[in-house]
């Protein structure tokens, strides 16, 4: 029997309406833009196949857009078209800008009450969650890659210079001590850091049990000021400028090129990102150990606990009922303890939820990975104060550069601490009140 | 015989002239009114609220000392690059129009810089002039220079200059050699048997026979200073540090999308290309009086 060509391409043409409309079943699409490269792109991407492939409705499709500041406006921009993504991960200094744009996120806390999924947000380490939470304790976006500011010094260099390498400093008085040993051991770069207003001064301050700025860091309100040329202030930043003199402090730049100097074995000393040590630990053919930050013990209170650095997901409005259910979803399947456990051990960002943390302790995994948990530990080491639960000030991105122009001009020996302390808290207030008219 | 073309048909002209002019619209006046309005608002980043301030935004920025110092900035940076670029390539212009021997390989040469893009050039100089890594700065550090542009402004500056002008003195050295090649041979030969010497020739007669080749890449070396650059300093020093290297187009990126300043960065486009307006005209109307045809 001829079915002819003509019965073929019938035949043909069925098919594929049929496959088409097998398709057609919607599978809801999440959107989710990141700023993750790398290793961590390919992790990003492992998590939301897991999640994709353990259930059938959703499919949540992660797309890298850039760095941090470059997909924060281009998400920015695609809000104003109308055609903003689901999720979207924003770097810790864009908080106020996020949480200040009422009309354009979903906060967590409510995305998840209206999708009836158990959502508690005691489960989620103080530090971390504090840093997002508003006034009244509600999660506004779910942490995701963390991480605090560490201490790493190079155990070789340190028993060069005739010091215990078990010992690293803890206070900066027993810093001072070490610096110069070092330099006299012929050591050309004793000191270092990455994210010099992160460490010296957000992180100084909380770290000391000092405000960086008044009404809780922002939290209470638009209306805040920086604090930042108090006298503690001003000391440490003439400090580590009267070290620069001496040769013991190095200055390498605003982000993280003062890893590779340590590293290489050319600096000594290095205070940098917690999530760092995967990559020292690749280079470095040195023994090395990971350290809390050192504090001022002539503070009260000091040392307090660290502020996290990092970003966060953020979810935008304008979505329908059923994609929310998806996010809720997929955020606590991210949640979960199994998925938190690898991320964290994979990484080196801190586990966001206390089971993990608890999963990976009583695994030996912090035993038999030395310096792994002194990010954890350095967050939670005292119940945060309100200058240590996190800062949230408006346009933050230009408020950090401003403070740490300043710095340089006082590491380049062009003013002295007090003036340029003095300088990058009028110059950032300036800043705040722009945002503060501008959000109303 | 007429050498105006004209177009007997009424709409033919306009159809050619539609796409053109259609692109113009969307990529350039769209915009520039786009910024413009925003200029005269407040607004917050995701433009949720928006509020008409007027001139505030104006009046706000010419108050901010940074401002007024990536005017000066732009200023040094744009007289460096002209300067520096048109010197070098006419002392290579001028050398390369003598040799006899290995013309050609002098020439190519001389010219694949103009081929990489401004922002990989940046790269490569950033690479070579690290202060932990660089060749250059290891180099420098052996005489006896401390080389360190991440702390001081005065060395950003010159990173920037030397990676923005490399490149485009390619671009001198071709108009350079055409024009140089250009003079007619008996207008030298004939100072030469009234007795003056090569630097003599040069400056009398053979420079005036260059300044339409001169001013034009003075224009061009200009425009490319205050826009093309960005790219060179995006890669290396993001304006850093302390704003030593913060042309104004880069501030008005700057301010716009990493601070989502819409407003102050909308004000600075319009500052900015008022500025080059008025440089344009300027230029053609004064600057073109010297220059012989």
């Amino acid at each position: 029997m001829h079915y002819g060509k003509l019965g073929a391409l019938r035949a043909v043409l069925f098919t594929a309406l049929f496959g088409l409309a097998a398709q057609a079943q919607a599978v809801t699409e999440i959107q989710w833009w990141h700023s993750m490269t790398g290793a961590l792109n390919d992790r990003v991407n492992d998590i939301a196949n897991g999640f994709n492939a353990s259930q059938k409705d959703y499919k949540v499709v992660p797309i890298y857009k850039g760095s941090y500041p470059e997909s924060m406006t281009a998400a920015i921009a695609a809000f104003r078209a109308g055609n903003a993504p689901h999720i979207l991960q924003v770097f810790e200094v864009g908080t106020a800008t996020m949480m200040a744009a009422k009309g354009a996120i979903k906060p967590v806390y409510l995305m998840m009450k209206e999708a009836n999924e158990p959502f508690d947000p005691k489960n989620y380490l103080a530090a971390v969650a504090g840093y997002y939470t508003d006034s009244n304790g509600n999660m506004l976006s779910l942490p995701f890659n963390s991480s605090t500011p560490v201490f790493y010094v190079n155990k070789d260099a340190y028993k060069k210079a005739g010091l215990d390498p078990e010992k690293a400093p803890k206070t900066w008085k027993e810093f001072a001590v070490a610096a110069e040993k070092l330099k006299a051991s012929g050591q050309e770069c004793v000191y270092t850091t990455g994210w010099p207003s992160w460490v010296h001064v957000e992180n100084f301050s909380a770290w000391n049990n000092l405000p960086i700025g008044t009404k809780s860091n922002g939290f209470d309100g638009l209306d805040t000021v920086f604090t930042v040329n108090s006298p503690a202030h001003v000391a440490h930043i003439a400090m580590l400028a009267d070290y620069a003199k001496k040769g013991w402090f190095t200055y390498s730049g605003r982000t993280n090129q003062a890893e590779a100097r340590f590293f290489s074995g050319e600096c000594a000393m290095l205070t940098s990102s917690s999530a760092a040590q995967g990559n020292i630990r690749k280079n470095a053919k040195f023994d090395f150990s990971v350290n809390f930050l050192p504090y001022n013990d002539t503070i009260p209170g000091a040392p307090q606990n660290s502020i996290i650095g990092g970003a966060t997901l953020w979810v935008m409005s304008g979505k329908k009922p059923d994609e929310y259910k998806g996010v809720t979803k997929f955020f606590s399947y991210l949640s979960s303890p199994d998925i938190q456990v690898a991320w964290h051990q994979g990484t080196g960002y801190v586990p966001i939820t206390n089971a993990a943390f608890d999963v990976t302790k009583k695994s030996g995994y912090y035993d038999k990975n030395p310096g792994t948990d002194v990010a954890i530990r350095q967050l939670n080491n005292k119940p945060p104060t309100a200058n240590s639960k996190g800062l949230r000030f408006g346009n933050f991105v230009q408020g950090r550069e401003v403070i740490e122009e300043e710095m340089e001009s006082v590491f380049a020996g062009k003013k002295d601490a007090k003036t340029a302390m003095d300088d990058a808290v009028k110059r950032g207030n300036e800043i705040l009140r722009k945002f503060e008219a501008a959000n109303k | 015989m007429e050498k105006r073309v004209v177009f007997r048909s009424a709409w033919l002209p306009y159809a050619l002239l539609a796409p053109q002019i259609a692109i113009t619209i969307v990529f350039f006046f769209w915009p520039a009114f786009q910024a413009a309005w925003f200029s005269f608002q407040l607004q917050d980043a995701f433009g949720l609220k928006t509020e008409f301030v007027g001139l505030r935004n104006f009046v706000e920025l010419f108050k901010d000392p940074r401002y007024l110092e990536s005017f000066k900035i732009t200023a040094l940076f744009s007289v460096l690059v002209a300067v520096c670029g048109i010197a070098v390539s006419l002392v290579l212009a001028t050398m390369a129009d003598r040799v006899l021997r290995g013309a050609l390989a002098y020439k190519t040469f001389l010219i694949w810089p103009y081929a990489v893009a401004p922002a990989v050039a940046g790269v490569l100089w950033a690479f070579l002039f690290a202060p932990s890594v660089g060749i250059v700065t290891f180099a420098l550090r052996q005489i006896g220079i401390d080389w360190n542009w991440v702390l001081r402004g005065d060395q950003a500056m010159a990173l920037v200059v030397i990676a923005s002008v490399w490149r485009q003195i390619s671009y001198n050295f071709l108009f350079f050699l055409a024009g140089l090649q250009s003079v007619p041979k008996s207008l030298i030969e004939a100072a030469a048997i009234d007795g003056a010497g090569p630097t003599r020739r040069f400056w009398t007669v053979v420079f005036p026979l260059l300044t339409p080749t001169t001013f034009f890449l003075l224009i061009v070396n200009m425009v490319y200073a205050f826009f093309d650059t960005f790219g060179v300093i995006d890669a290396t020093t993001q304006g850093g540090p302390a704003g030593a290297t913060q042309i104004l187009v880069y501030k008005v990126y700057h301010d716009g999308v990493k601070s989502a300043d819409l407003g102050g960065s909308s004000a600075q486009s319009v500052v900015l290309m008022i500025i080059v307006i008025v440089l344009t005209v300027l230029q053609f109307r004064f600057v073109e009086r010297k220059v012989h045809y």
